[in-house]
């Protein structure tokens, strides 16, 4: 039964890092989209939209991905949805994704002074036009560094979705693995290619960083 | 409709327990011009930031021009379109140049096309004597420069009133004038102008009234030549003492 590690367990490899990749960028979009929210909520005014806020961030920092993936994956058919895994891990690391983003982007708005929002309002700024216009290009310089930095985890996060059986990168590598039993040298290929999808990302993140220190010292 | 620019009756405002403003009664006449002193802490940045709602406050009432700002709806948003606004610590936006500093808000809330909200800017830019430095960004220039900028984008907005929040406090000594030059062209043309300042030259010259505030309560309030020379507030007396 065990073969060869073979030119064709590569390409399997190659092409499962493309899930990865989909997954990953699902997840960032979408935590995207969450964590704008959770940010603005945060810090409103509505005591009710920062507990609920708060409260998300809470429950999805303080419990493991891998639980917050299980229970979306068999949470689905609980709410009459198939039980497919893309679903659910895309579902699953775009709630976590919200979580974090939206905790980082929190930090990045009330790192913008006070005077600017009051002298938004004094000029009769809407809500809308202050923070589109003022404030969240201010907090960009500063969340741009670590929103990398936390994509660089996220994708990476997203191995754990082969324990739910979707066929991303770890999960293609698992299965070339129980065919060829070459573990080093297979998942030595999987982690390479992990590796030359976080790397530039971290190396990006980390040029970021320098330039925002020196924006900021100028 | 009144005739003035400004009341505030019984208004009294807190932070947290602490008595900030208590039961302050003042009405602003139309172009009436009016200096705010006394000493750190005792509620003058508080006083001023009531009126365009920077500050919330517990009770009484406040018109500006008319328009009631405790009585909820867009009454808010239509005095701060109003009421021009310029900070101590200017506040400018760092990521925009002075021009889009100046046109940003009569864009946004007076929907005014960029062509016009540009020449306008322009306009009030080679007022406050910067035309050159529109392409700018605030780090760009000197404090000075920001704070008349600041004027300016204030300006844009063609508020009826004027509010400076110690305008020059933070200021190099050698920049002040040209801030306190421009408050007084602003002054000259009759512009509705509440300032808390203790530049006491710029009082005498262009108040209609001096206004001293100690713990959250206006104490005295007079005419500059009778503010100046027979205070009758021990607390005043001592106060203007130290300026000296
Ligand atoms: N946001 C705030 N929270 C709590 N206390 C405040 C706040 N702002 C001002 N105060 C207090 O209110 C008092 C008046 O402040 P302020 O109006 O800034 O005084 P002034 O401008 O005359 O120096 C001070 O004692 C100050 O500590
Ligand atoms: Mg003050």
């Amino acid at each position: 039964m065990i073969r060869e590690f073979s030119s064709a367990d590569i390409l399997f490899i190659v092409t499962a890092a493309r899930w990865t990749l989909i997954l990953s960028a699902i997840a960032f979009f979408g935590g995207a989209i969450g964590g704008l929210l959770i940010a603005l909520s945060r810090s409103s005014h509505s005591v009710l939209l920062r507990r609920l806020a708060a409260w998300f961030i809470q429950v999805f920092q303080g419990t493991p991905l891998l639980m917050q993936l299980f229970l979306v994956y068999f949470g689905l058919s609980v709410v009459g949805l198939p039980i497919d895994p893309l679903l659910a891990a895309a579902v699953a690391l775009t709630l976590h994704a919200s979580a974090y983003l939206g905790e980082i982007w929190r930090g990045a708005i009330e790192a913008v002074p006070s005077g600017q929002t009051e002298a938004a309002k004094a000029l009769s700024l809407s809500y809308r036009d202050r923070m589109q216009h003022v404030i969240l290009p201010q907090a960009m310089r500063v969340a741009t560094a670590p929103t990398v930095g936390f994509l660089v985890q996220l994708i990476k996060g997203t191995s754990l979705a082969s324990i739910i059986g979707f066929t991303e990168l770890t999960r293609a590598g698992q299965i070339v693995n129980n065919a060829t039993f070459k573990p080093f040298l297979v998942f030595g290929t999987v982690a390479i290619l992990y590796f030359a999808l976080c790397w530039p990302l971290s190396l990006l993140a980390r040029h970021m960083e320098t330039r925002m220190r020196r924006a900021i010292t100028r | 409709m009144t005739d003035s620019a400004i009341i505030m009756r019984a208004v009294n405002k807190f932070y947290g327990d602490f008595h900030a403003l208590v039961d302050i009664d003042l009405t602003v006449g139309r172009g009436e011009r009016i200096v705010i002193c006394g000493p750190s802490g005792s509620g003058k940045s508080t006083l001023i930031r009531t009126i365009n709602q920077l500050e919330e406050i517990r009770s009484g009432t406040i018109l500006v021009d008319g328009v009631e700002l405790t009585a909820g709806g867009d009454n808010v948003a239509k005095v701060r379109q109003d009421v021009g606004m310029v900070f101590q610590s200017f506040n400018l936006f760092p990521h925009m140049t002075v021009l889009e500093n100046c046109t940003l808000a009569p864009m946004k809330t007076r929907k005014i096309p960029r062509a016009e909200a540009e020449a306008t800017a322009r306009h009030y830019l080679e007022r406050v004597k910067i035309p050159e430095q529109a392409e700018k960004y605030p780090a760009q220039l000197s404090g000075g420069q920001q704070q008349r900028v600041a004027i300016a984008r204030a300006l844009c907005m063609k508020p009826r009133i004027m509010l400076f929040d110690e305008p020059t406090s933070a200021l190099d000594p050698e920049m002040v004038k040209e801030v306190l030059d421009t408050m007084i062209d602003l002054a000259q043309e009759g512009m509705t102008m509440i300032c808390v300042t203790h530049e006491m030259e710029f009082a005498r010259a262009v108040a209609d009234r001096v206004i001293f505030m100690d713990k959250g309560l206006i104490v005295e309030e007079n005419a500059p030549e009778a503010f100046f020379n027979s205070p009758k507030n021990e607390r005043l007396k001592n106060f203007l003492g130290q300026l000296a």
